[in-house]
């Protein structure tokens, strides 16, 4: 389970990051998890109370943004999304190794007050 | 929570406001991960990250592997990480391979911080090895995010755990630089489906390399040792391994004509 270490890395840098913008509370904390980044957002979600809990982030709320995996297929000169981390494009059936996103395990903003 | 818990006047209500961030949650691994690559680079060290689920042959290869080097006169070290006990590192202690144990307690992967304290209880300098091999957590989940510093992923996929595995893992075979289908020996036993599982891992890597390799018998293990003592070589596994050729000598260098003489 390393959703549990995953996310004591974001209470540490929601914590220090609201402490350098000066802020008086964590509201809300938005993460950004790839299809491709081997984790869990329900976990994620499920663990988040209990890491928070008696942090200066506890009562934060967790906004999980999954960001499916997308490639670039070269024949096609076109794009296309794989959610289940299948690369075979759906026009053409041709393979992709060119991933355009899809491994994110972001801390993408915080709402502070 | 306040963050001003000292404080004891209540604060204005501060409007909520929004700070974009965009940080990377392991970053600290990360950078940990661009330390080790230097430090490997610095000392010619070709270095593996080998993940597969628990029972995949990663010890046997191993074991296997550190005799075939070592009847070359290369030295092989693995760090070797496991929930609990030392006994793959034992085992690997048997074949002659120099090894460090990681017991990893309950975390299910190893990050950059463990494999450095275990570099500093290798017998030898890094400089000193031909091939560092760390072998992660027995987990084909977890460890994919994580960035040791490797020049090289490999993961395992054995006959007997179904041709489909990858498309059911298709983030930790993303990653992999080299898919190896272990146990091939038992491949008829259990009715392995070749061509099914290349077309598996196709469909979620396709720019990895595939080989296939039984530790019992020792087919494929000279083209796995060609391909992990040089990472940097050209991914298509059919193509043969060009030999390197020696570097010339240096030639030396002119006296540097003097400035005089530049003149027009």
């Amino acid at each position: 389970m390393h959703e549990l270490s995953l996310l004591e890395a974001v209470r540490q840098q929601a914590i220090a990051e609201a402490r350098r913008h000066g802020a008086i509370a964590i509201e809300r904390i938005h993460l950004r998890i790839g299809s491709l980044a081997g984790v869990d957002p329900e976990a994620l979600a499920f663990a988040f109370e209990v890491v928070m809990a008696g942090s200066p982030a506890a009562g934060a709320e967790l906004r999980i943004q999954t960001v499916d995996a997308r490639w670039f297929c070269t024949p096609c000169s076109a794009p296309f999304t794989g959610p289940s981390g299948l690369c075979l494009c759906p026009r053409c059936g041709a393979a992709s190794g060119l991933l355009l996103q899809g491994r994110e395990l972001e801390l993408s903003s915080l709402q502070i007050c | 929570m306040c963050l001003d818990s000292g404080s004891s006047a209540l604060p204005a209500p501060a409007p909520a406001r929004l700070v974009a961030l965009g940080q990377a949650l392991l970053e600290r691994n990360d950078r940990g991960a661009a330390l080790l690559r230097q430090r490997f680079r610095r000392d010619g060290l070709p270095v593996v990250n080998l993940l597969s689920s628990p029972g995949a042959g990663k010890t046997a290869l191993l074991e296997r592997l550190g005799r075939e080097l070592a009847g070359r006169g290369r030295r092989l070290a693995v760090i070797v990480g496991d929930l609990a006990t030392d006994h793959d590192a034992r085992r690997l202690a048997a074949a002659g391979v120099a090894a460090v144990p990681i017991s990893t307690g309950q975390s299910c992967h190893l990050e950059t911080a463990m494999v450095a304290r275990a570099l500093s209880q290798l017998p030898q300098p890094l400089s000193d090895l031909d091939l560092l091999v760390i072998e992660n957590v027995g987990n084909l989940v977890c460890p994919a995010a994580y960035d040791l510093g490797e020049q090289l992923r490999v993961v395992l996929l054995s006959v007997t755990e179904g041709e489909d595995k990858p498309l059911k893992y298709p983030a930790i075979f993303h990653s992999a630089d080299l898919v190896v289908i272990s146990k091939v020996d038992l491949a008829d036993a259990v009715a392995f489906e070749r061509q099914r599982a290349h077309e598996a891992i196709a469909a979620v890597a396709p720019r990895a390399a595939v080989l296939e390799v039984s530790a019992r018998s020792g087919s494929g293990l000279e083209a796995l040792a060609a391909r992990l003592l040089t990472p940097s070589a050209p991914l298509d596994p059919l193509a043969p391994l060009a030999p390197l050729a020696p570097l010339a000598p240096l030639a030396p260098l002119a006296p540097l004509a003097s400035l005089a003489s530049l003149q027009p």
